[in-house]
């Protein structure tokens, strides 16, 4: 119980800001270490605005909370972060606590905590226990269930696999006389090892898909004035008979309106009265668009098909360096003054002759591989807990290889190889027990 | 009236009752044929994967097997040399005529033992607690402490074709009642069976047709004192063969003859989930055109030879026509037939970690009964059941091995914690921390337990400490002495990249093609092999090390956490049933030992958790 938890404390969904709780004695600590601004010795109880961050990389603008033990509801150290609504990015900085060693809080643990360090009467305990008795209950099904039949399979396969090789090494190990058993090589374990990390780079970016499609991708339409980001809006709305929901955003972010085609789910973020007022919209300049892409999962950068690149046009560009993002040059009815020939992910339209607009969407389904992803048997892991898992899994394959690649001797590779297949077990909810072995006695003959 | 009795003359039997003695406890032996003490019914090897790391652990603890080893040697190597420091284990070849003559001179030549040849019908108790046993005959003999050691002669029943006897290995009378009146008290009674293959006159077999299996040509020993007592010159050598597609045949065509395919229709015992029986072997493993066998020889005065891989329980006809199949034994004779054995366990989850029964007190059960095979297993729980019977006797707490101690923590855990489905067998993959649980660092993990329980002397314990003070020194000199790029002549003899600055010989060491002994020239001291070894290993697996240490440190942290004797499991509605069944049978002693238990998941232990905790 010492070690230091962190859940997603409000409801997942799109409008609201999401808090991220941590709670522990490494709950500082950790935080810091994903934090633009040193929170090591602040004082408690103050709160804090900055970025947090990975390898340098900014994931979210937030604001951190820091309340120092005992006079915390857990009585431990506890730091809450106020990060914007969007599923992706809330979910991102859950799995970078967990990387970072926190452990996802069961449900109710943190009210657990909160009894267990006697903070919470005798009294309130009846309730509490059992309100954790039902919700661990809860929790025993949703371990089972949080991966769905497609991804477990899969990795029930690798796992199947590198049991095959893990029991292979053991029997050239423990039956050392049986010489007419194949020796496990290098070059054998190289390439089953390859195909694990394919795999597993395979369902980390179709589970970021799958959030998207589950999720609705959260899409920022930005440009520079007058290039018809309004009327683009309009006529892909227009044309689907989209249901334009207006959702009263609150002060950090907000999603004004969603519509959907085959399925996918655009969210559109600070349309601010696109539909009313096209003045209010090509307002919408330079530096509100590099605080949409921020935010954004998806950018529709929208140019002018008779306008030549400005400076403008480059800073955002550059910004949109690491993003998903269709460039939309507009206007094709008009005289070609820009010059394209540098451009990613280019769709020609006129929005006003309502030219091309479906390769728009063809572009967004390619782009998020959405046409491989069938809707109804996702491959994708819903919880960070199983990302989180998967990131610890490719660090261990970098070990084998590694280990691989400096003749370091074979029990000392077995040592990363059990590491991830115990991994894989705890995704898949199967724990060590003597599977191995049965593994080792049902492949190889052995005996005495 | 004795202190303790030790109830069978097995591997187990020997290392109980010596422990026991040499720890001033006036003990008794009793075992149903004083000649068969320490035989070896089995294989002639003494060691093998993770068994040999146990022998060096006996020995480190004080126990006998690895000095008695050492003086029967036939053959001696250290397998998995290349596989990894962690996985290094020694095998030898044992003498069967030596090895247990060795072993009743060690036992005679004990003070506070006695020896006795007679049968134990029941163990007597006085309310809940031992109080000595009961013979055959109905003689009575009375001790505080009891430890069975009974091997695979409870209820034993030798099947051979369509043929059940009622008799222990060798034809030696079995105990018929001891296991009924285990049940009696309360002891949940398993049905085991292993089997043995037949053994060939040697001068009937054409060796020119078989792979011979030399032993190692550097020195070893299982035993810390490293005393050599073999000619490393003349060692014996082993043979390899492979059986034929007609051996085949001539299994498959007769298959319903052996006891375990047919030819008897009452068999109940668990087999080992390896092959038991090259019937086995050939029915599961339809594929494999061949199956390898070693002939192995049995002793230096007699001349069997053991026919390893080929244990049956076919009738003897068919074994002749299976044996005459295999190369170089056409025209072979055997000399006994092999056989397979049907015999009593008892249920290891009613044992506590020290080994004492659940449900008698003072009452101590190792090896074979417990449902382990082999005799490296046997020996080491023979030895943890005679110190802490005796540690019980002296009012102090047992010795307890863990899990990233010692092999020996990892088996009993494993029996007490998991229990047994088939005869249990050591295996390197049983230990999660075996980078920590090496062969050559046996001495340094136990020698200091052996010296506090009085079973190491002081003269092998001050040269265990004059070694511990080198391995600091010479590690000190390792990570102070530095290299610099004057050295780089020397360095490119060595196949290794030249330095451009300087570095220490513990740093230049960590490259995988550098070898220890070339850099024992900057050193101003002299050191053993043994030693340069631990530097080493340190130093090139310092990584992996550390890991493991990690995940030791995880698992003492759940190790802390006590769960009381008498919990009341059902009082937690929320645990699923099958944990709480689990939880019951086998009352963990602490949150560490409850993860282990197969069936109790990761939810069902946070909720035990927080239970304990508030």
């Amino acid at each position: 119980m010492d070690d230091t938890i962190a859940a997603i404390s409000t409801a997942l969904g799109v409008g609201a800001i999401s808090i991220i709780r941590v709670s522990g004695s490494e709950a500082i600590e950790i935080v810091n270490s994903i934090f633009t601004k040193d929170i090591s010795n602040v004082k408690s109880h103050t709160i804090h605005y900055g970025f947090i961050v990975e390898k340098n990389e900014k994931v979210d603008e937030v604001l951190v909370s820091v309340m120092r033990g005992p006079k915390t509801f857990t009585t431990e150290d506890i730091v809450e972060i106020n990060a914007h609504g969007g599923i992706n990015t809330t979910n991102k900085i859950l799995e970078l606590l967990l990387v970072h060693g926190c452990r996802l809080a069961e449900p109710g643990e943190f009210t657990k905590r909160a009894f267990i360090n006697g903070r919470i009467d005798l009294t309130e305990a009846e309730g509490v226990m059992d309100l954790i008795n039902s919700e661990t209950d809860a929790a025993r099904k949703m371990a089972l269930n949080q991966v769905n039949g497609k991804v477990s399979s899969l990795i029930s396969n690798l796992r199947n696999d590198l049991a095959g090789i893990i029991s292979n090494i053991e029997v050239n190990i423990d039956y050392p006389e049986y010489e007419d058993i194949k020796i496990m090589t290098i070059d054998d374990i190289k390439s089953q090892i390859s195909t694990i990390e394919n795999n597993i780079n395979t369902i980390l970016k179709e589970s970021e898909n799958g959030e998207i499609l589950k999720n609705g991708i959260k899409t920022a339409i930005v440009g520079k004035p007058n290039v018809g980001k309004s009327s683009l809006l309009n006529r892909l709305i227009g044309e689907d008979k989209a249901i334009v929901t207006s959702i009263k955003g609150t002060t950090r972010d907000s999603v004004e309106a969603t519509f959907n085609f085959d399925n996918i789910v655009l969210n559109l973020i600070d349309t601010a009265g696109i539909r009313d007022t096209d003045d209010v919209v090509e307002s919408i300049g330079v530096s509100k668009s590099i605080k949409l892409i921020d935010e954004a999962d998806l950018v529709l950068f929208v140019l002018n098909y008779n306008e030549r690149f400005t400076d403008d046009d480059y800073v955002i560009l550059e910004k949109l360096k690491n993003k998903n993002y269709i460039t939309i040059i507009n206007k094709i009815d008009l005289e070609k003054k820009i010059d394209d020939s540098n451009l990613k992910n280019v769709v020609y339209v006129s929005a006003l002759e309502d030219k091309n607009i479906d390769d728009i969407k063809l572009k967004v389904k390619e782009m998020f591989n959405l046409d491989k992803i069938k809707t109804a048997d996702l491959t994708y892991l819903t919880s960070a807990r199983s990302k989180a898992i998967l990131v610890k899994v490719l660090k261990s394959i970098d070990d084998v290889k590694k280990g691989l690649e400096t003749d370091v001797p074979i029990d000392m590779i077995e040592i990363d190889l059990k590491n991830i297949w115990n991994l894989l077990g705890e995704i898949i909810g199967e724990s060590y027990d003597e599977e191995l072995l049965d593994q080792l006695f049902s492949r190889f003959c052995v005996g005495k | 009236m004795y202190d303790i009795i030790v109830v069978g003359g097995g591997h187990a039997g020997c290392e109980a009752a010596l422990a026991s003695a040499r720890r001033g406890h006036k003990t008794l032996l009793i075992t149903g044929n004083i000649d068969n003490i320490a035989d070896m019914p089995c294989n002639p090897s003494i060691g093998g994967s993770a068994k040999g790391i146990v022998v060096r652990e006996i020995d480190a603890l004080g126990g006998e097997m690895g000095r008695c080893a050492d003086k029967s040697l036939l053959q001696i190597k250290m397998l998995n040399r290349a596989k990894g420091p962690a996985v290094r284990s020694l095998r030898a070849q044992a003498d069967k005529i030596t090895y247990p003559k060795n072993m009743i001179n060690t036992l005679k030549k004990t003070t506070n033992l006695d020896i006795k040849e007679a049968l134990v019908k029941d163990v007597i108790t006085k309310g809940n607690i031992v109080n000595g046993v009961l013979l055959e005959d109905d003689t009575s003999i009375n001790s505080k402490a009891v430890i069975l050691t009974t091997g695979t002669y409870l209820n034993a029943d030798i099947m051979v074709g369509n043929t059940r006897h009622r008799e222990g290995p060798h034809g030696e009378k079995p105990s018929n009642y001891l296991s009924d009146n285990l049940a009696k008290k309360g002891f949940n009674i398993k049905r085991l069976k292993t089997g043995t293959p037949p053994r060939i006159l040697k001068s009937s077999i054409d060796f020119d047709k078989a792979k011979i299996e030399l032993g190692d040509s550097e020195e070893l020993t299982f035993s810390f004192d490293n005393e050599i007592f073999y000619d490393v010159k003349k060692q014996i050598p082993c043979h390899l063969i492979y059986t034929t597609p007609k051996t085949h045949e001539i299994i498959l065509n007769n298959l319903n003859k052996s006891s375990m395919y047919g030819g008897l229709d009452d068999i109940k015992g668990i087999g080992p989930r390896y092959c038991p029986s090259i019937e086995d072997k050939v029915v599961r493993f339809k594929d494999k055109e061949r199956h390898q066998l070693f002939l192995e020889p049995e002793s230096l005065f007699y001349d069997d030879i053991y026919l390893q891989g080929f244990s049956t329980s076919m009738p003897t006809d068919i074994q002749e026509d299976m044996v005459h199949s295999l190369p170089g034994l056409e025209k072979a004779k055997i000399l006994k037939y092999a056989y397979a054995i049907e015999y009593d366990a008892i249920d290891s989850k009613q044992l506590k970690f020290s080994l004492e029964t659940k449900i008698i007190e003072n009452l101590y059960t190792a090896g074979q009964i417990n449902g382990t095979s082999g005799y490296e297993e046997a020996a080491c729980q023979g030895l943890i059941a005679g110190i802490n019977a005796s540690l019980k006797l002296e009012n102090k707490e047992p010795l307890v091995l863990k899990r990233s101690e010692a092999y020996i923590g990892v088996l009993i855990d494993d029996l007490i914690t998991k229990g047994i489905r088939d005869p249990y067998r050591l295996l390197t993959s049983r230990a999660e921390y075996r980078l920590l649980l090496r062969s050559d660092n046996a001495d340094l993990r136990l020698t200091d337990y052996g010296y506090k329980l009085g079973l190491i002397s002081d003269d092998r314990y001050n040269k265990f400490n004059e070694k511990k003070k080198a391995i600091q020194m010479c590690m000190d000199e390792f990570k102070s002495v530095r290299v610099t790029p004057k050295e780089n002549d020397y360095l490119a003899t060595l196949n290794t990249e030249i330095l451009s600055a300087g570095m220490s010989l513990y740093e230049l060491l960590k490259r995988p093609e550098i070898d220890v002994t070339s850099l024992t020239k900057y050193l101003s001291n002299e050191y053993d092999k043994a030693v340069l070894e631990q530097i080493a290993l340190e130093a090139k697996y310092e990584g992996y090390i550390k890991k493991s240490l990690i995940d030791v440190r995880k698992m003492e942290k759940a190790e802390k956490t006590k769960i009381p004797e008498n919990f009341d499991y059902d009082s937690l509605h929320n645990l699923a049933s099958e944990a709480k069944q689990k939880l019951k049978e086998v009352r963990p002693d602490t949150i560490g030992q409850a993860q282990r238990i197969s069936g109790v998941n990761p939810a069902d232990i946070s909720i035990l958790t927080m239970y304990l905790k508030g």
